[in-house]
């Protein structure tokens, strides 16, 4: 045994490859290192990985990068092509479209994490409970769940926005509330399997109450998979997002959000369509990487289609 | 369970095939999804931030037409009262009054759900006709050009906003090459031409024999339709793929190709005759996620139905337009999803 540890490669690379892990957090490192090198293989996936880099810089430094403040207005540059001043040209009250574009990458983000933070307890404590507890519990949680499934999420968001009036705040709300049931069941799925487990036998006969079993227990086990779903549906979270700021449910001008953004450049479609094409190339480019994250993400954990 | 296994062996004692239990399950099931969804749209328009008496009555009423109005709608009786009102108007399919159009909501949808059935229909046409082949040829010739081409489609259509496309192909087609018309179902001058008979205008104007209208027509619906169909392409092509690849890898196949019959003969005979009934269901959920498609591409093209008057509602803040246009897609989706259950379980033998 020893002799077989002493012929490995040291350092962390050793650490990370050695055949045979000593300790549980090696073990995952492990895993995570190995599901790594294989996402890097995919170069798809990769893309998709630089391009939500990209999102996340460019929202960071949107200041630095956006030559010109977002809401600068300039009657006299209104409507001007694209030019080496004016990347994407300007909007009808003079306002920078570049510049515009790149601050509204933090509302994109802004919204798919705030929906991903509402929507993913939600599901993961209805899955859960609604699994570990079963019975009636189950049946009438996964009704409900039922429901909320039968409607075209965009449908139901809409619903939710015309009875909480319209609004960034409304939309994220409406768009949470559309999101959480496919979580729900996913959690509630992985719950059946960690149930009957031993651990979860023995944790019972110490005596812990349900509560505590489903919070320290079995919601951890769901943690996982819960977070792969969710960034999956990251790409559908935008996309619904855009099409409420475009129908003008979702965020209202001035603010520069994307589908809000189009939605002002469709009056102006005929003349200067270059007000329209760059926020939709930004949410094609976004939703285009997330998706492209999201499958190679999906081919690493779930490899079944090998 | 214990019910479910007692009257399970009560029904196997009964004369009745296996499949009428599982009706009954799916249906029961089915019926209470209903209900829940009834439910949905009722608190959806109890969260309402404006007072529904105000909206009818208006600011300057006096409190006696207030109180009036508070009792015929009945919001002095018990929550639940109203909800077994709610019910009983929604299932006789009274949806009130539309206050932006002043008509009654289920004679608008009736005037406007047509020409959302035209456009869907339409479009599904497409999405099977281009999805169905590219996704079998796509898993025959896995990793070749073609699924990649395959593959690039599916990701374009799931990440490609249909507001963005579709205004995109309105500059480009209708705009620059003016191979196709404008917004709207068909030129100001054809409108009135033809009598309405189906509220289906491409079939109307056949009926009528207007030839140079049904062209109209055609010119007009061709762009929103193809682009709606992007998406339900290629979520048909995408689901075509796999459920080819899982047939393609059985034995059967294998069996069928020594005994001699040639490639496309096995892919035509076996593979693809074991995947149509899966195909159907498929091909009828993407037709419901039309409708959703629908209310924005019936924006961005003026086309006046169904999806234009939600929004239209929406806008307005009229919930009774709204509720309806809601709970419809709902018990659409509902009953599609309890169609193609039953589907699979009478057609597929191995459900059974």
């Amino acid at each position: 045994m020893t002799a077989a540890i002493e012929t490995e490669r040291s350092g962390l690379v050793g650490y990370l490859t050695a055949e045979v892990s000593r300790s549980p957090t090696q073990a995952s490192l492990q895993r995570l290192y190995f599901g790594c090198r294989r996402f890097a293989q995919n170069p798809l996936a990769m893309v998709g990985f630089f391009v939500l880099v990209a999102l996340i810089l460019i929202a960071v430094f949107a200041p630095w990068i956006a030559p010109f403040p977002m809401n600068e207005q300039n009657l006299q540059t209104r409507l001007l092509w694209p030019s080496a001043d004016h990347l994407f040209g300007t909007d009808e009250l003079g306002r920078d479209i570049f510049s515009r574009v790149v601050y509204g990458s933090r509302i994109t983000l802004q919204i798919t994490c705030l929906v991903a933070v509402i929507a993913a307890p939600i599901g993961l404590l209805v899955g859960t409970v609604s699994g570990y507890f079963g019975g009636w519990t189950d049946t009438i949680m996964m009704r409900l769940t039922d429901v909320f499934l039968s409607f075209p999420p965009l449908i139901l968001a809409l619903g939710f926005v015309a009875a909480l009036g319209p609004g960034i705040r409304n939309a994220v709300i409406a768009i949470a509330l559309t999101v959480w049931p496919p979580i729900a069941r996913l959690a509630r799925a992985e719950t059946l399997t960690v149930r009957s487990s031993d651990y979860i036998a023995a944790i019972r006969a110490q005596g812990a109450p349900a509560w505590r079993v489903v919070v320290k227990h079995v919601m951890p086990m769901c943690l996982s998979s819960v977070i792969i779903r969710i960034t999956l549906n990251m790409a559908g979270i935008i996309l619904t997002a855009a099409a409420l700021g475009f129908l003008g449910l979702g965020a209202q001008p001035p603010m520069p959000e994307w589908g809000a953004m189009l939605s002002t450049g469709r009056q102006y479609l005929l003349g200067s369509w270059f007000l329209a094409a760059a926020p939709g190339l930004a949410i094609v480019v976004v939703s285009l990487g997330f998706n492209l994250f999201g499958d190679g993400l999906r081919d690493v954990l779930d490899p079944r289609d090998e | 369970m214990a019910v479910t296994d007692v009257s399970r062996k009560a029904l196997a004692q009964s004369k009745l095939p296996p499949w009428a239990w599982d009706a009954w399950r799916i249906g029961s099931s089915a019926v209470v999804t209903l209900l829940g969804l009834l439910a949905l749209t009722f608190f959806m328009g109890r969260m309402l931030p404006i007072d529904p008496v105000i909206a009818i009555v208006g600011e300057q009423a006096d409190a006696s037409t207030y109180d009036m109005v508070y009792k015929q709608l009945g919001l002095d009786k018990p929550l639940y009262v109203q909800f077994g009102y709610f019910m009983r108007d929604m299932m006789s399919g009274n949806f009130g009054n539309a206050l932006f159009t002043g008509n009654k909501v289920s004679d608008d949808l009736m005037r406007v759900f047509p020409a959302t059935i035209e456009l869907a229909t339409i479009a599904i046409t497409i999405g099977v006709s281009f999805g169905v082949p590219i996704g079998v040829l796509a898993a025959v010739y896995r990793g070749s050009p073609i699924d990649h081409f395959a593959r690039i489609l599916g990701l374009l259509g799931y990440s490609v906003p249909t507001f963005w496309s579709g205004l995109m192909g309105l500059v480009l087609f209708y705009a620059v090459l003016g191979w196709v018309s404008g917004p709207g179902r068909l030129d100001v001058f054809y409108i009135d031409v033809v009598d309405r008979v189906t509220g289906l205008m491409l079939i109307d104007a056949a009926i009528a024999g207007e030839w140079e209208v049904w062209r109209n027509v055609f010119s007009h619906i061709i762009l929103p339709a193809s682009i709606l169909s992007f998406n339900a392409m290629a979520f048909i092509s995408r689901l075509t793929r796999s459920f080819m690849l899982a047939q393609l890898s059985q034995e059967y196949i294998l069996a069928a190709r020594v005994k001699g019959l040639s490639k496309w003969e096995v892919i035509r005979k076996h593979a693809f005759r074991n995947i149509a009934v899966q195909l159907v269901t498929v091909i009828s959920l993407a037709y419901v996620i039309l409708l959703e498609g629908a209310v924005v591409t019936e924006t961005v093209f003026a086309w006046p139905g169904f999806g234009r008057y939600l929004v239209s509602g929406l806008l307005a803040g009229d919930m009774n337009a709204v509720l309806a246009c809601v709970l419809i897609v709902g018990t659409l989706f509902i009953t599609i999803n309890l169609f193609c259950d039953l589907l699979y379980r009478i057609l597929d033998p191995r459900t059974r």
